[in-house]
C-alpha cells in the first residue's frame, strides 16, 4: 500500500488527471461500440509519429534555453529538405533518410543562428522563441511560393510555388510505419517507426549522460556555477539550441511519413505548442526533463487525442461539431499543461 | 481659544500623556503584566514536531533574546505570532499566546500589525522601486478627502504627501539616522535598508512589540553597533524587544533575558546576567564546545617555499574592490584573509579563480597562472569553496552525487567510461566516490540522489567542501565556510579544514568575517581593509591590533610579510 501511494506520489498529480481523462475516454470508446482496435492503431502510430518533435524539448530544456517555442524553425528545416528529396524523386526508405540528412544540415545552421538570438534575450527565451517561430512560418510562405522547385507531383498544377499539402503516395508515404510491420489480432504494429523512435530516445538518453551532456545540464540549472567551473554557458546554450533544432527538423519527416503529407505554409505555425504541452504533462518543467518524461507524456497527451476524436464524432456525428469538440479538448490539455510550467513538484 | 494658550495646552496634555504612559508602564511592571506570553506552544509539520511546550513571557521594555541552532523552532515560533499561511495550511499549533493578559487570535499577519507587533525581517521587505517615505508609510499612507473618494469611498482618498514625508522625517529621526526621505531604496547601500525597515515599524502608533530577526547579519560592525544602540533606545521607551541573533556578543550586550531553544524545546530562560556566552552556546547545542577535537603537531613549513604568490594584484569586483593586493602564500599553511565586509577579501579567492576580471600577476608555484579565464585555476589543483554557496556553489537542482563529481568529470574527465567517439558517465564510480564523501564529512542526507537544493545549510556547504575535496587540489580556497550554519557544523568544516591540512599538506586560504574562527584556525592572517592588504598578524596578536587594522588604521603594522604599498 506504501509503495503504491509512493509510486503515486512519484507520478503527480497532473498526470494521474491525465491518465483518469484518458480512461474515461476508453470507457466512452467501449459504451459507444467504437472498433477499439483500429483507435489502438491509430493511438500507436500518433504517438510514434509526435515522439521526436518532442524529444526536441530535451535539449533546449537541459542547456537552460526553457522550452523551445521557436520549434518552427526545426520544422520548417525538415520541409526544406522534404521538399528537396521529393524534387529529386527519392523514394521509399531512402527518400526519408535522404530527407534527414539534408535537413540536418540546414538544422545546424538555423540552430546555431537562432541560438546566437537566444543568447542575446536571456531571460525571455520563451516569448521570443515563439515569435520568432511565427515570423519564419509567414516568411517562408513567400519562399514556397518562389523556390525554384520543379517537380511536377509537388508544385500547384497551375500558377507558381509549391502545394498547401503535398501527399507522399509517390514517394514515402508511410515507408517506415510499414517497414517490418505485423499484426497482433487486428492491431498493426509500425515495427519500423517504434525503432526509430526508440533509436532517437536512446541516443537522448546517451547524450544526457555524456560528459557534453552533463556539463550542458550543468550549465543550463546554474550558468554562474559552470562559468566557475570553466564552462561556457552560452556555448552549452547554443550546443543546445542546434540539437533541439535538428530533432525539430527530422521530427516534422517522421511525422510527415506516417501522417502521409508534407504540409507547407501555415501548418507549421502552432506545431510546437503539442510537443510542449506533451513533456509538460509528462513531468518536465521549464528547467527539467529527462527521456522519461518525454516519452510518457507524448504517450498520454497523443492517446488522449486519438482516442477523443472518435469519441466526439460518435456524440456529434452531424458536420463541424466533432472538430471542434477535438480542438477545444487538445487547445484545452495544451493550456493545462503551460500553467504548469515552470512549476516544480 | 487664543493663539498663545495653544502651545501651553499642547505641552501640558503631552506631559499628561506621558504621566499616564509612564504610570501604566509601572502598573503593569508591578502587576507583572506581560505584554506576550506563549502559553505552551506546540506545533507540528506532519509527525515530526518543531515546537514542544514553549512557554516565555515578554515583559513592555524589555528585550528579550530568541537563540538557538538552524532549525530549533525560532522561526516557527515567529511565523505563529504572525499568523503566517504556512501554520494553517499545517494544521495550526497547539498552546494560547496572550497580550496583556487577552489570548491573541491571529490568522494573517494583517492582525498582528494591528494588534501591535512588528518585525524586521533579515530579508528586506522593502519596494525597491520606490522612496524611502513611500516604504515606510506604505498601506498606512495619511489621506486626505477628494470629491471622488466623497463619492466612492476611503480607497480614492488622495496620499498626503507632506504629512507623509513629515511622519517618515521623524520616524528617521527617532533612530537617529541621516537620509533623505525622498531617496529611492534600491540607490541607498544595505545597512541603511535596515534602518529604512526599522523605521517601518516604529512608525506604527501603536507598537508594542517589535521582533528582529537577524538585523545584523548584513550590516558592518559600525552599524550593527548603531543598531543596538537604537533596540536598546526602544525598549526604554516601553517597547518589548524579541531579538533574534546568532551573534552571541551581541545578545549578550543588549539583553535583558535570554530563551534558548534547542530542538525545539525551550532550555533556558533566565537573566542575561546569570549567564555567560560559553554557557549559551553549550545550551545550544546540548554539548560542550570543545576548542579544538584534535591538536596537531607542528607541520614543516618554510618561509621561502611558496604556493602562491600574488604580486600587486588589483580586483574589479563590485562591492569588494581590491588595489595592489601583494601576498605570498607559504606551502602548507593556513593562511587566513580577514576584514570587514564590503573590503575587498573576498576579491582574493574570485581574482584566482577568474570570476572577476583582475590586473596584476599571480604566481603558482613560481609560475605565472592565467586567471582571465575561470577554469584556469581548477586545472591546476586549486580548488575552491565559494561563499556564495546558493549562487555559484551549488547546482541546486541536481543530485549531491553530480554536485559532487562534477568537475572532476567535466574538467578532468574523471568517472566516465569512454565507447570511442562518446563517453558516458561511469554511475558506479561516482556513487562509490560521492557515498566515501557523504561519510567522511557526514553530510546528513537520504542518499546520494537527494538534490542538492534541499539539504539545510550546513549540510550543503559540506557538499561543496566534498566537491573541492575529491579534485586532490594542492591548494584550497575556502570563503566565509561557517557562514549562515549552525554550531554543530561549524566545529565539523572548521576541524576538517585542519585535518586536511594536516593529513594530506593541502595549502588553505581561508577567507572570513569572523575572526574568531580565523584566529582559531590559522596560521597567519592577512587583514584587508579599504581594498588593501593593511598586514599579517598571527592568531594570537592582541584584539585591539585586529581590531584597529581591520578598521584601517595607519598606525598599526603587522608585519613579517613584506608588501607593498603605493
Amino acid at each position: 500500500m506504501k509503495k503504491t501511494k509512493r509510486y503515486i506520489q512519484k507520478l503527480g498529480v497532473p498526470r494521474l488527471i491525465m491518465l483518469a481523462f484518458l480512461m474515461i475516454l476508453l470507457i466512452a470508446v467501449g459504451i459507444l461500440h467504437i472498433p477499439f482496435t483500429l483507435t489502438l492503431s491509430q493511438c500507436i502510430v500518433r504517438v510514434g509519429i509526435n515522439i521526436v518533435l518532442a524529444l526536441a524539448m530535451l535539449p533546449s530544456i537541459r542547456s537552460g534555453i526553457g522550452m523551445n517555442f521557436g520549434l518552427p524553425l526545426g520544422i520548417i528545416c525538415g520541409l526544406l529538405a522534404g521538399m528537396i528529396s521529393l524534387e529529386y524523386n527519392f523514394t521509399g526508405l531512402m527518400g526519408i533518410l535522404m530527407a534527414m540528412l539534408i535537413s540536418i544540415i540546414f538544422s545546424i545552421i538555423v540552430g546555431w543562428l537562432y541560438g546566437l538570438l537566444l543568447n542575446k534575450v536571456k531571460g525571455s527565451e520563451m516569448m521570443v522563441g515563439t515569435y520568432m517561430g511565427f515570423s519564419i512560418v509567414s516568411l517562408m510562405c513567400i519562399a514556397w511560393m518562389i523556390l525554384p522547385f520543379h517537380n511536377t507531383g509537388i508544385r500547384w498544377p497551375m500558377g507558381n510555388g509549391l502545394r498547401m499539402t503535398i501527399t507522399l503516395e509517390q514517394w514515402y508515404d508511410r515507408a517506415l510505419n510499414e517497414l517490418w510491420m505485423f499484426k497482433i489480432g487486428e492491431v498493426e504494429i509500425p515495427t519500423g517507426l517504434i525503432l526509430t523512435c526508440a533509436v532517437f530516445c536512446g541516443v537522448m538518453w546517451l547524450f544526457c549522460r555524456s560528459r557534453l551532456g552533463i556539463r550542458m545540464l550543468a550549465a543550463g540549472s546554474n550558468p554562474e556555477f559552470s562559468k566557475f567551473s570553466g564552462i561556457d554557458a552560452n556555448r552549452q546554450r547554443i550546443i543546445g539550441s542546434i540539437l533541439s533544432t535538428v530533432l525539430g527538423g527530422i521530427g516534422i519527416i517522421i511525422y510527415a511519413q506516417g501522417f502521409g503529407f508534407y504540409q507547407l505554409y501555415t501548418a507549421p505555425l502552432m506545431m510546437a505548442f503539442p510537443a510542449v504541452a506533451a513533456v509538460l504533462i509528462g513531468g518536465a518543467t521549464a528547467s527539467k526533463i529527462s527521456v522519461g518524461n518525454v516519452v510518457l507524456g507524448t504517450l498520454i497527451f497523443q492517446s488522449i487525442l486519438s482516442v477523443a476524436a472518435p469519441v466526439a464524432s460518435a456524440i456529434f456525428p452531424e458536420g463541424n461539431l466533432s472538430e471542434v469538440f477535438r480542438t477545444i479538448i487538445s487547445n484545452g490539455i495544451i493550456l493545462y499543461a503551460l500553467s504548469k510550467i515552470g512549476r516544480e513538484e | 481659544m487664543d493663539d498663545k494658550s495653544e502651545p501651553l495646552q499642547i505641552i501640558k496634555k503631552a506631559i499628561c500623556t506621558a504621566l499616564v504612559i509612564n504610570m501604566r508602564k509601572e502598573e503593569r511592571a508591578m502587576e507583572g503584566q506581560p505584554v506576550l506570553w506563549f502559553q505552551q506552544i506546540k506545533k507540528k509539520f506532519g509527525e515530526n514536531v518543531v515546537l514542544d511546550g514553549v512557554d516565555f513571557k515578554v515583559m513592555p521594555g524589555e528585550i528579550v533574546s530568541l537563540v538557538g541552532e538552524n532549525g530549533a523552532g525560532k522561526s516557527t515560533l515567529m511565523n505563529i505570532l504572525f499568523g503566517m499561511s504556512v501554520i494553517r495550511q499545517t494544521g495550526g499549533y497547539e498552546g494560547t499566546i496572550y497580550m496583556d493578559g487577552n489570548p491573541l487570535n491571529i490568522t494573517n499577519p494583517n492582525d498582528a500589525i494591528h494588534q501591535g507587533i512588528g518585525m524586521v525581517h533579515q530579508e528586506f521587505m522593502l519596494i525597491p522601486g520606490f522612496t524611502v517615505e513611500q516604504n515606510i508609510k506604505l498601506n498606512r499612507e495619511p489621506l486626505k478627502k477628494n470629491i471622488f473618494s466623497r463619492v466612492f469611498g476611503h480607497s480614492f482618498e488622495t496620499i498626503d504627501w507632506d504629512a507623509e514625508n513629515r511622519d517618515a522625517k521623524k520616524a528617521l529621526k527617532r533612530i537617529g539616522i541621516d537620509v533623505n526621505p525622498g531617496e529611492r531604496i534600491e540607490q541607498l547601500p544595505v545597512g541603511l535598508k535596515q534602518f529604512v525597515e526599522i523605521s517601518r515599524e516604529i512608525d506604527k502608533e501603536n507598537l508594542k512589540v517589535l521582533i528582529f530577526d537577524e538585523p545584523t547579519a548584513v550590516l558592518t560592525e559600525t552599524e550593527a553597533e548603531k543598531l543596538l544602540k537604537c533596540i536598546k533606545s526602544f525598549s526604554e521607551s516601553g517597547i518589548a524587544v524579541i531579538f533574534i541573533s546568532h551573534r552571541l556578543d551581541e545578545v549578550m550586550r543588549i539583553s535583558d533575558k535570554v530563551v534558548v531553544l534547542r530542538d525545539g524545546i525551550l532550555v533556558e530562560n533566565a537573566a542575561v546576567t546569570s549567564l555567560t556566552k560559553e554557557k549559551i552556546a553549550e545550551l545550544m547545542v546540548g554539548r560542550k564546545l570543545t576548542e579544538r577535537t584534535e591538536e596537531y603537531p607542528d607541520r614543516n613549513i618554510k618561509e621561502e617555499d611558496i604556493i602562491l604568490e600574488f604580486r600587486n594584484v588589483s580586483v574589479d569586483m563590485p562591492g569588494e574592490d581590491l588595489r595592489g593586493f601583494s601576498l605570498k602564500v607559504r606551502r602548507g599553511e593556513i593562511i587566513g584573509i580577514g576584514g570587514l565586509a564590503g573590503h575587498g577579501k573576498m576579491a582574493v579567492s574570485n581574482a584566482v579563480s577568474g570570476m572577476y576580471p583582475s590586473t596584476g600577476e599571480v604566481l603558482y608555484n613560481g609560475k605565472p597562472l592565467d586567471v582571465s579565464k575561470t577554469g584556469e585555476a581548477l586545472r591546476h589543483e586549486i580548488a575552491f569553496v565559494s561563499e556564495d554557496r546558493k549562487g555559484v556553489g551549488l547546482l541546486l537542482d541536481q543530485s549531491i552525487l553530480t554536485n559532487i563529481i562534477f568537475n572532476n568529470l567535466s574538467l578532468k574527465g574523471e568517472f566516465l567510461k569512454s565507447y570511442g567517439f562518446f563517453t558516458q558517465i561511469d554511475n558506479k564510480a561516482a556513487k562509490k566516490t560521492a557515498e566515501q564523501m557523504i561519510e567522511d564529512l557526514a553530510i546528513r542526507c537520504t542518499s546520494a540522489e537527494q538534490l542538492a537544493g534541499s539539504l539545510s545549510g550546513g549540510n550543503q556547504q559540506k557538499v561543496c567542501m566534498a566537491r573541492a575535496l575529491i579534485a586532490e587540489p594542492k591548494l584550497l580556497f575556502v570563503s566565509e565556510p561557517t557562514r549562515g550554519i549552525d554550531i554543530g557544523a561549524k566545529r565539523l568544516i572548521l576541524d576538517y579544514l585542519l585535518k586536511i591540512n594536516y593529513e594530506k599538506g593541502i595549502t588553505v586560504v581561508m577567507l572570513s568575517s569572523e575572526l574568531n574562527e580565523l584566529r582559531e584556525v590559522c596560521d597567519r592572517i592577512a587583514i584587508v581593509a579599504g581594498g588593501r592588504l593593511r598586514g599579517i598578524l598571527g592568531p594570537k596578536e592582541s584584539n585591539v591590533k585586529y581590531a584597529l587594522m581591520m578598521s584601517g588604521d595607519e598606525s598599526v603594522r603587522g608585519g613579517e610579510d613584506s608588501y607593498e604599498k603605493d
